[in-house]
């Protein structure tokens, strides 16, 4: 097992950046946190973190200030030379406001600020993130968001789901898929076409001991560095 | 010289908010209106003189940053 290089990313307003950092150092890996004004990540990098928060208030949209901070122009060059970036709740508005992953995160569909610990299904396991879970298995993991209602036109969405870029998606304790922000086909988490950027609503980084509900995210944030 | 950019969800994208304005206006007896968006207003106070010029540079910044066009529409209003 390899000892990964951890970048997490702060913006003002980012606030799971010390889970996020916990999180890892708990799976046995390095982590730095980086501010956004920097405009390189450092050089030995294995993976970027984008985590959870509400960058500049969520401010016009989630994500979409944040987007620009200096430190983006480098995960935007790292992405394009096939590293790694997960970005998580408001990491993942911000890796969509960057059109680093497609579509786009409205506000949900009821309106409500939804904050549980929610069943997921795994859809996809061919890549670096989910390579330790099995496809079909039902995990669970704490959800906390107003803007995780997941949207991309049809035929995008239909080519995502035949490359395999359909990560996640909401489930009751059985796996059936069920409604709980609006989200298109209850998608929680996808990942782009090369298969390098990883996106989710969901908080990984919030289950990862049994005292706390649920251990199942360490089974996912594992994966990254078996792969 | 000002600019109002509106900004809504297209057509065909669920709009959540007007929903339940919607469902709102209708508790209250307004249960004449078919439909409702919401969208959001940005004032922009330009220091610009050519109108032409001011509206080409609003909508790059609509494209940039104001309305995120996976999801959106906009539309600009140059006001002297």
């Amino acid at each position: 097992m390899k000892t990964l290089k951890v970048s997490i990313l702060r913006f003002p307003g980012t606030n799971c950046e010390f889970d996020t950092v916990y999180a890892f150092r708990r799976l046995g890996h390095e982590t730095r946190l980086v501010w956004h004004k920097e405009e390189l990540l450092p050089a030995d990098t294995d993976l970027v973190v984008v985590p959870g928060g509400f960058s500049y208030g969520d401010y016009l949209r989630a994500g979409s200030i944040a987007r620009f901070s200096p430190v983006m122009k480098a995960v935007q060059a790292y992405a394009e030379n096939g590293g790694r970036v997960l970005g998580i709740c408001n990491g993942f508005q911000i890796l969509t406001e960057a059109h680093l992953l497609p579509g786009a995160l409205k506000r949900n569909d009821n309106l409500h600020f939804i904050s549980r610990i929610q069943h997921l299904r795994v859809e996809n396991t061919d890549n670096a993130f989910l390579n330790r879970c099995e496809k079909g298995e039902v995990l669970r993991v704490p959800i906390a968001h107003a803007d995780g209602n997941y949207f991309v036109d049809d035929e995008s969405l239909d080519d995502m789901e035949k490359n395999g870029q359909i990560l996640l998606r909401y489930c009751d304790e059985n796996g059936e898929p069920t409604v709980v922000n609006g989200s298109v086909r209850q998608i929680a988490g996808i990942c782009n076409k090369s298969k390098n950027v990883f996106g989710l609503m969901p908080h990984p980084e919030r289950a990862i001991e049994s005292i706390l509900g649920s251990e199942d995210g360490v089974k996912m944030l594992e994966g990254l560095h078996y792969a | 010289m000002k600019a109002i950019v509106n900004v809504y969800l297209k057509e065909g994208v669920l709009d959540p908010q007007g929903k339940a304005v919607h469902h709102a206006l209708g508790s209250l007896g307004f249960t004449n209106v078919r439909e409702v968006r919401v969208g959001k207003q940005i004032v922009l106070d330009l220091d610009a003189d050519d109108p032409e010029a001011a509206r080409k540079e609003v909508e790059k910044m609509a494209e940039t940053l104001l309305a995120n066009t996976v999801i959106e529409d906009y539309d600009i209003e140059i006001v002297q």
